[in-house]
């Protein structure tokens, strides 16, 4: 067993840090106040192949592993967490599904120009009464002659207005199963400028604000037959297998958040001067510090782990749960530290620890709260 | 087109030079990088690349360590690499080092050779036009601009105040200022096509037409007496408001640091 990185996938890193550094961080303050979502950044993002990671060669990406992917995701939340999750969200939540459930027509259709980040991609599962349940969904499609009509609205959905491609999960039906009428679910894409595909509200986040966050709403929005991604009433499986993937992701944006804070404060308590002298020579301090240094270790090692085992396993659901349960509650842990250390400064704007605080909350939320984690990982004990 | 760019393994200055207790540089205390200008000169031959089409061979000189930023400019989008390292060839002034490099650059097919002005380690800017003196070809120093029309190089050299523009028939050989461009980054896929890759190393019995007298320590007239860092000073703040504002800037920021 090596814990090292590779000379390639040390070199990989450096090139995300350089980039997040130079072109990530002097706009995430700025991201964060305004919430706008940063275009340019993107566009760089494109233009270096950062949005087609994991994607095979043969689709135009980059034909690298997800670890790569991964590291991209962590060093671009160090600097800036609402461009960590467009990057997470266009290639966990869209690519993936496509690559995996697509046909050959649809790979050949939508990852080229996803990949290339010619376009970018969505995935709408959440509904306001089906969050962590995704048997509540209301959204249907009907079949149609040759055409599915989607009617129902989807919220809460990361590059929501911004993206071109939607993989989008709707009830097409019911089914019995154990004598019980189930839902059945489905997966579809959805271009945007289809006719009965428009935008909600944007909504107003306490973190992550430049990432575009809007309600998408469908009425009689009809797609050609051929846009069912993968098997008519194989939805949830897609989504849930999708939000494994996505859930590595994520998890890599909480360790580059928490990592960004932790960075931040040990300049800070280096130069903080308090009682005639810095306060890292305090052992208070040096213990948190010791604690967060811990925890960010730890959470490392599983993100990684989890990123090795999407290359190298079918089932990887355990190892991206526990890789997100303890990455985004480090990243709650360390940038509330991160607060505290920097005392009065902290809880002012200026300093970006504060902003991480409030980044690193939705990592306990989203694509599968801390909650649900548990639920997945207790599950795969007791079965 | 076919151009050959030699560039150089650094330390990383960015987090302080450190000495060993002899005062030559302490190398293995600090982070490697491609040197600056050299990277520029990379980024000069590759828009050359993108433009009339051709090759990019990057050559360097060092320790086998050095392959770490051939990788790099692989990455970058150079098509092949040379990494000439050989014990002999160690301890090497710029005499030294232009002669290896003549040496190795005398087995390529080339019609632009580009180096950086200078190193960020040596700052002696002399490697460039002496390996264009060891091959008999012109050389144009300094260059902030360059562009190729038919078979002559125009660019641009720069001087404190104005800038010469030079035209010089092909083959010939420029050194580019890091503020020639913005190098490029490297893509995630080149990386691992870099890794890929084949790197060609070349040893001392490759070199052709070198007299051993021209390498390595022997083979260097200059000898290193004492290095030292220089004085570190702050970065500072620039302030361009009023007088006034100026002012109290100051004042806040001799608050925030409680001398006042």
């Amino acid at each position: 067993m090596d814990f090292n990185l590779s000379k390639k996938h040390l070199l990989a890193r450096s090139l995300f840090r350089q980039f997040a550094e130079k072109e990530a961080k002097p706009l995430a303050q700025e991201t964060d106040e305004t919430e706008i979502f940063p275009k340019s950044t993107v566009e760089k993002m494109a233009k270096n192949g950062f949005l087609g990671i994991p994607v095979p060669r043969e689709y135009g990406g980059q034909g690298c592993d997800p670890l790569t992917y991964v590291m991209c995701v962590e060093e671009l939340a160090k600097a800036c967490a609402a461009t960590a999750v467009i990057v997470s969200a266009h290639t966990s939540l869209c690519i993936d599904p496509i690559l995996t459930y697509g046909s050959e027509a649809q790979k050949q259709k939508y990852i080229p120009d996803l990949a290339s980040g010619k376009k970018l991609g969505a995935f709408g599962l959440t509904e306001a009464g089906a969050g962590t349940d995704a048997q509540g969904q209301q959204t249907k499609a009907v079949l149609d002659g040759d055409h599915w009509v989607i009617n129902g609205s989807k919220c809460f959905i990361t590059n929501g207005k911004e993206a071109d491609v939607y993989v989008i999960i709707a009830v097409t039906g019911t089914v019995e199963k154990h004598g019980k009428k189930l839902k059945e679910i489905s997966a579809f894409l959805v271009e945007k400028g289809t006719p009965g595909f428009s935008f909600g509200t944007k909504e107003k986040k306490m973190g992550i604000r430049g990432s575009s966050t809007y309600e998408l709403i469908f009425t009689d929005c009809r797609i050609p037959k051929e846009n069912l991604l993968g098997i008519q009433g194989k939805g949830f499986q897609i989504a849930m297998h999708t939000l494994d993937g996505g859930r590595i992701g994520i998890a890599a944006q909480a360790l580059g958040i928490a990592e960004g804070a932790f960075d931040s404060t040990v300049k800070y308590v280096k130069e903080r001067k308090q009682f005639g002298r810095s306060i890292g020579q305090f052992q208070n301090t040096q213990f948190q510090l010791a604690d967060m240094a811990t925890r960010i270790e730890a959470a490392r090692l599983l993100v990684y782990k989890a990123a090795m085992a999407k290359a190298t396993q079918k089932n990887y659901s355990v190892e991206a749960a526990m890789a997100k349960l303890y990455a985004a509650e480090a990243a709650m842990d360390v940038t509330t530290k991160a607060v505290q250390l920097h005392g009065g400064y902290g809880y002012i704007r200026e300093y970006e620890v504060e902003r991480m605080m409030r980044d690193a909350k939705i990592t306990e939320i989203y694509e599968g709260t801390s909650e649900v984690q548990r639920m997945v990982i207790s599950g795969n004990i007791l079965k | 087109m076919k151009i050959v760019v030699c560039i150089k393994q650094v330390p990383d200055t960015k987090n302080g030079v450190k000495f060993k207790p002899d005062g030559t540089l302490d190398r293995g205390a600090m982070a490697s990088v491609m040197n600056p200008d050299d990277k520029a000169g990379l980024e000069a031959a590759l828009r050359l690349k993108d433009l009339h089409g051709g090759e990019v061979t990057v050559v360097t000189m060092g320790l086998p360590k050095a392959e770490e930023v051939l990788r790099e400019a692989l990455a970058m989008g150079a098509d092949q690499a040379i990494l000439i390292t050989d014990r002999v060839l160690g301890g090497a002034d710029t005499w030294a080092t232009s002669s290896t490099l003549a040496g190795a650059v005398r087995n390529l097919e080339y019609d632009l050779i580009i180096t950086g002005r200078q190193a960020i380690d040596g700052d002696t800017a002399q490697v460039g036009p002496q390996l264009s003196e060891h091959l008999g070809i012109p050389v144009i120093s300094y260059a902030q601009k360059i562009r190729v029309e038919g078979d002559c190089v125009i660019a641009e050299r720069q001087f404190e105040d104005r800038y010469h523009v030079l035209k010089a028939k092909l083959p010939c050989l420029i050194t580019a200022l890091s503020e020639l461009n913005e190098p490029r980054y490297m893509t995630p896929g080149g990386i691992f096509d870099a890794f890929d890759a084949d790197i060609t190393v070349w040893g001392r019995g490759d070199l052709k037409d070198v007299a051993d007298t021209d390498i390595g320590l022997k083979g260097s007239p200059t000898q290193i007496a004492k290095a030292s860092d220089k004085v570190k000073k702050g970065t500072g703040d620039m302030i361009n408001g009023t007088p006034v504002e100026s002012a109290a800037f100051i004042v806040e920021k001799l608050k925030e640091r409680h001398v006042i």
